[in-house]
């Protein structure tokens, strides 16, 4: 035996330490709606503030009056984003027309920021084939991902495409949330686009739970962002609940990709303030208010109104005006979503091929003869 | 023309549709320089540049993730899966992905890719690289399923399926690569997608088979031809859709069917036109449906390969019971 205790490899260490680099979420704005980095906090002019703060209560007031019509029965499956917002906006607000958005499902809102309509949101909870229409009429995106991590794969592909097409300033942009991370879908996404060098920007929402399952049940790493380094992508925590520091990396990110310097991934730290879905899922079943608690007094909209109104930027009335304006307009969405036409067989059988397979012919026939009736 | 074999035909047409679309891209495990593990690629790297044919790293679900990807920013991928065996990565990617595009876009999203993938028994590969999977993908609505028999279909489907705006799975036959030459048009010509092939007319009984099982059909027919009786021979070429107008012909016409597939019985699409032919063309039958497919074993270990695979005796046993019945 060796008589010293030296290790070859001194693997505690390297896993105390992985890490690390990591761990330093950027922020702005800290719990307490205290300015952290005035010098960041600089770089904003009052009316891109101003814009950053109508966001967040266009988002919040979305998903009161979606939960409410979720309630009334008018909808189908909804993923609430409540506590999301400085996430999802601040990311959506760094989104160029030009970019290729992969949204998951609980991702609408920048859906809607990218270009789709809210009535078109509507639809898809409902279920209807006419959801999906945005894409060729201008708003490049794919339908919001069922199968969770498929998203990631395929960002790296319309990466690829766009760099072939020699697309300038354009990226690919695609979401997961912190229990996405355990896919394989995940990591070779992450990876075909860091070995084609494509130009992707991928976002881990980490909002502590996939359904009931906490964060530190996917993984013993420590951070979701040093996931980036198994495949040679740089990437970091940002503060989720800060909608100005989300919005300034996701836009760094952004400029870092879109330059040609292959993708990029970064982990906002954020909180689902509720259920996983309108689907009958009940947090208290997994959660205490104890744990809740903090995070609700980290609310994102709490922190962003106190600094805009010490600005006087902000006030109460102006806010409650938003909220009516916004409810007024989405329940002009909801009623056009409910006159859609229903849908037929016929609809289905004519867009599953190009040109109709025989069998396909045949069926169209039969409901045409059916349906006419 | 000139005599190529199978692998070749499938080549020259890859060159063709590179050639006729500037938007046509070939990717996947080894295509690149090497030309494919089995030289399907050779040569058009070197011919058409790194930025038209590339390898990718080794995750089929990333290849065939890429390739919708590429599809929605507007190229058309042909990539390849190294062996069927390995279409399991990419299962989602398949089903539950690029064949439902279209539909989800209501009709304005195309998926225009073609996924080239070996298979097949009778060349003693490794574990997982020969299986018959075809029935996985078969049932799948909006993907087409083709496999080519012989060379000259080879290079016609491939071209047809590249030029095809919905996903096409390309089923390419191991033992078949090498192992017969046709004569082949030079340039551009198509084979029908959706459409089965009368490889050999005949009055007494019909033979319904694909890939590989097609040659061993007609081995029994020409023995049987020399007792007079004469046998028709389908080649399926699309095992999604069946084209069952040709082969309810041939059964109007025969009155007696034997359904052949390499894959195990409970696999393949044999039960498929069965049921076809039970549903629509029962009166029209003189014997029960016959079947030759594989024992419902997995896949056999590579040294009992020939006592596993069906071959033309067994399809000969099997025509003989329907014939006698």
């Amino acid at each position: 035996m060796a008589a010293n205790n030296k290790h070859i490899v001194d693997f505690a260490k390297i896993k105390s330490t992985m890490s690390d680099p990591y761990k330093k979420p950027v922020q702005v704005i800290d719990e307490n709606g205290k300015i952290v980095n005035q010098e960041l906090f600089d770089t904003f002019s009052d009316d891109e503030l101003v814009t950053l703060m109508e966001k967040m209560v266009w988002e919040r007031t979305l998903h009161e009056q979606t939960m409410n019509f979720s309630r009334q029965g008018r909808l189908g499956f909804y993923a609430p984003t409540y506590g999301e917002e400085a996430s999802e906006m601040g990311i959506a607000h760094a989104m160029q027309k030009q970019d290729f958005l992969f949204p998951a499902y609980r991702d609408l809102p920048q859906l809607i920021q990218h270009g789709a309509t809210v009535e078109q949101g509507y639809l898809w909870s409902k279920g209807h084939y006419l959801a999906n229409q945005y894409n060729p009429e201008g708003t490049r995106s794919m339908f919001p991902q069922i199968i969770i991590g498929a998203q990631y794969v395929q960002a790296a592909g319309a990466a690829l495409g766009i760099k072939k097409n020699g697309e300038e300033n354009t990226v690919s942009y695609a979401f997961t949330g912190d229990g996405g991370t355990s896919q394989g879908d995940f990591y070779e996404g992450i990876n075909f686009a860091s070995a084609f060098q494509a130009p992707a920007v991928f976002f881990v929402q980490n909002n502590g739970y996939a359904i009931s399952v906490p964060r530190y049940k996917q993984t013993a790493a420590e951070t979701l962002a040093q996931k980036g380094v198994a495949s040679g992508v740089p990437s970091t925590q940002v503060d989720g609940m800060d909608i100005l520091a989300t919005y300034l990396v996701a836009k760094e990110a952004r400029e870092f990709a879109a330059a040609g310097n292959g993708p990029v991934l970064v982990e906002t730290l954020t909180y689902r303030f509720g259920a996983h879905s309108s689907a009958g899922d009940d947090p208290s079943r997994y959660r205490t208010k104890e744990e809740e608690q903090p995070w609700f007094d980290r609310d994102p909209l709490i922190r962003l109104r106190k600094v805009l109104t010490d600005k006087k930027l902000w006030d109460q009335a102006k806010e409650d005006e938003l909220v009516e304006q916004y409810k007024g307009e989405f329940k002009d969405a909801m009623k056009k979503a409910e006159a859609a036409p229903a849908q037929k067989v016929t609809d289905f059988l004519k867009t599953t091929f190009e040109t109709p397979t025989p069998n396909v012919q045949r069926d169209i026939e039969k409901y045409e003869a059916k349906e006419s009736k | 023309m000139a005599k190529l074999t199978y692998i070749k035909a499938i080549t020259e047409g890859l060159d063709q549709v590179l050639q006729d679309d500037p938007k046509t891209l070939i990717f996947g495990e080894d295509v690149g320089k090497n030309g494919g593990v089995f030289r399907t690629t050779d040569g058009l790297q070197a011919k058409f540049g790194e930025d038209r044919v590339f390898d990718t790293p080794l995750a089929e679900s990333g290849i065939l993730g890429l390739s919708i990807g590429l599809a929605a920013t507007g190229w058309r991928p042909i990539p390849e899966i190294q062996f069927m065996g390995f279409t399991f990565e990419a299962v989602d990617s398949i089903v539950g992905q690029m064949s439902r595009n279209r539909f989800r876009f209501n009709g304005k999203m195309s998926m225009p890719i073609t996924i080239r993938t070996p298979f097949g028994g009778g060349t003693h590969t490794a574990e997982l690289h020969g299986d018959s999977m075809e029935n996985i993908f078969t049932g799948v609505p909006g993907l087409r399923v083709v496999t080519p028999s012989n060379p000259y279909d080879a290079k016609g489907l491939i071209i047809s399926a590249v030029e095809n705006n919905d996903p096409v799975l390309f089923m390419e036959n191991l033992k078949l690569y090498r192992s017969m030459k046709d004569e082949i048009p030079e340039g551009k010509y198509t084979v029908p997608l959706d459409k089965a092939n009368v490889v050999r007319e005949g009055n007494d009984i019909t033979i319904v088979a694909y890939s590989a099982e097609v040659n061993e059909a007609l081995k029994v027919a020409d023995k049987l031809e020399k007792e007079n009786i004469s046998v028709e021979v389908i080649d399926l070429r699309s095992l999604s859709p069946i084209d069952t107008d040709t082969i309810f012909a041939s059964v109007e016409k025969t009155h007696k069917v034997v359904l052949v597939q390499e894959a195990q019985k409970m696999a393949g699409v044999g039960a498929h036109v069965a049921s076809e032919i039970a549903e629509n063309k029962i009166m029209s039958l003189d014997a029960p449906i016959g079947r030759v497919a594989a024992p419902d074993s997995i896949f056999p270990f590579a040294m009992a390969e020939n006592d596993w695979l069906p071959n033309a005796d067994d399809i000969e046993e099997k025509v003989r019971e329907i014939l006698n019945y």
